[in-house]
């Protein structure tokens, strides 16, 4: 029981490091899944390629895998980064492809009448999508959108295994300091049950804060 | 009539997979020209609706606005699209917006209006619908023909230069087709240039320059409303009307 207060700065340096993980990961995952789910919807067919290709490779990927390529892989071109900023770019590329195909199926709850309104007045592709489709598509996409975040959370404790300091990570110390080990995963999983819950919450809110038009 | 051509289509062709749904379809509308295409239901009238603004691409042929040919996609495309107003079957008023908001939106993100320009001509065309007392509402609180309505208003927000119908009346009730028809009455009496696909053979007696006359994604015939609907040349439109005008 004591294993908490007696090491709660190790703990608390774990939980802002899954924290900081998740944050980054999925403000990237956010953004280059809204990029490829743009892709994937073009009007040009070599975008609509481009974004099939990352969805399917990412997708398709296990993480761990992922993981590998990139920290071993990018510094053989020459780029050496912090191992942090490689699983940022790890946790975010990988979920992006599943941010992408939750927007896309938004996309597609969407009549295709709206769309094609907005381009016969003279709407260019990116005005009719972010005027007219995905302000109707968002709505739809909450639910999924933040189930991803939650699993993205989660798949942060890969992090762990490449000397990033995550909430996880903090078990082998604690095993070595000679900590009971049930114990110890109690607080590292009620740490992730912290953040999960709290992107639940979040969702939740903004499920019903744009439920109201229409 | 067609002294001043505002659009043109010569050799059109276009194909759904195997389906070859417009074939060789010439068509010039002039300058305020009200043309209304009739035909069975599958003869390609509404595809030809949406090609004249590139909602569908064709195989072959080509189609000019204006003296322009028709742009491929992209920011040419957008610009030309502005200048021709399309009205829909299913309406298609965003539905996250309010019916103002609707015919505002394009004229400040595509015309640049300031929003109190915009505003200020929407009301106006509101006004000229009879809609301005429904401004604030959402399009799902109207009924269907004063949805069309809003729709018209929209579309004519842009100041363009013709006017596509696809089956305004098709999707209303009944009593409510009126009310949609007598705006495009007086659009046509205003001098709007417009292609009007319909079954309302009343509004194509009575407004309608030329009527067009579609069967199997081919042009049959085209010929004023009064020599089409008294003397119809071919089997096909003799047979057409004599199922629509029975009843």
């Amino acid at each position: 029981m004591n294993v908490l207060t007696d090491n709660f700065s190790l703990y608390a340096r774990g939980f802002l490091g899954t924290v900081e993980l998740t944050v980054y990961a999925g403000l990237l995952a956010l953004a280059l899944g809204f990029l490829m789910a743009s892709f994937r919807v073009a009007p040009v067919a070599s975008l609509r390629a481009f974004g099939t290709v990352w969805v399917t490779v990412l997708r398709n990927t296990p993480l761990t895998l992922l993981f590998f390529a990139v920290v071993l892989g990018l510094p053989r071109f020459g780029l050496v980064l912090p191992f942090r900023v490689f699983a940022v770019l790890a946790l975010g590329c990988y979920t992006s492809a599943f941010i992408c195909e939750a927007l896309r199926a938004g996309i597609n709850t969407v009549p295709r009448g709206q769309g094609e309104a907005a381009r016969s007045l003279g709407m260019t592709f990116g005005q009719t999508l972010n005027l007219v489709v995905l302000p109707q598509a968002f709505r739809s996409v909450i639910p999924p959108v933040g189930s991803t975040l939650i699993a993205l959370a989660k798949n942060s404790a890969i992090a762990g295994a490449f000397s990033v300091t995550e909430l996880l990570g903090t078990y082998k110390t604690l095993n070595e300091l000679g900590y009971d080990i049930v114990w110890t995963f109690v607080w590292i999983a009620l740490g992730y049950l912290i953040i999960t819950l709290a992107l639940s919450a979040l969702f939740h809110a903004l499920e019903r804060t744009w439920g109201v038009a229409r | 009539m067609a002294v001043d051509p505002l659009i043109e289509l010569l050799g059109v062709n276009k194909y759904y997979g195997g389906l070859h749904v417009l074939r060789d379809i010439d068509l010039t509308v002039g300058k305020g020209e009200v043309v209304v295409v009739v035909g069975p239901s599958g003869s390609g009238k509404s595809t030809l609706c949406r090609t004249i603004n590139r909602l569908e691409t064709v195989e072959s042929g080509t189609i000019t606005l204006d003296g322009e040919p028709l742009p491929q996609e992209g920011k040419a495309l957008a610009r030309l699209r502005a200048e021709v107003g399309m009205v829909f079957q299913s309406f298609n008023l965003f539905a996250h917006r309010t019916v103002l908001q609707n015919v505002s939106l394009a004229q400040v993100k595509v015309r640049r209006r300031t929003k109190d320009d915009a505003d200020r001509r929407s009301r106006e065309l509101l006004d000229r619908v009879g809609l301005l007392a429904q401004a604030d509402k959402y399009p799902a609180q109207l009924s269907g023909g004063q949805q069309q309505r809003v729709a018209i208003a929209r579309a004519l927000a842009m100041d363009p230069k013709a006017m596509l119908f696809d089956e305004p009346t098709s999707a209303l009730d009944p009593e409510m087709i009126n009310e949609v028809l007598e705006v495009m009455r007086q659009l046509a009496r205003d001098g709007m240039t417009m292609v009007v696909v319909t079954h309302e053979m009343g509004f194509a007696r009575a407004s309608a320059h030329r009527v067009v006359f579609m069967a199997d994604g081919r042009i049959v015939e085209d010929r004023t409303p009064e020599e089409f609907f008294t003397a119809p040349r071919s089997e096909r439109a003799k047979d057409f009307l004599s199922k629509i005008l029975k009843h």
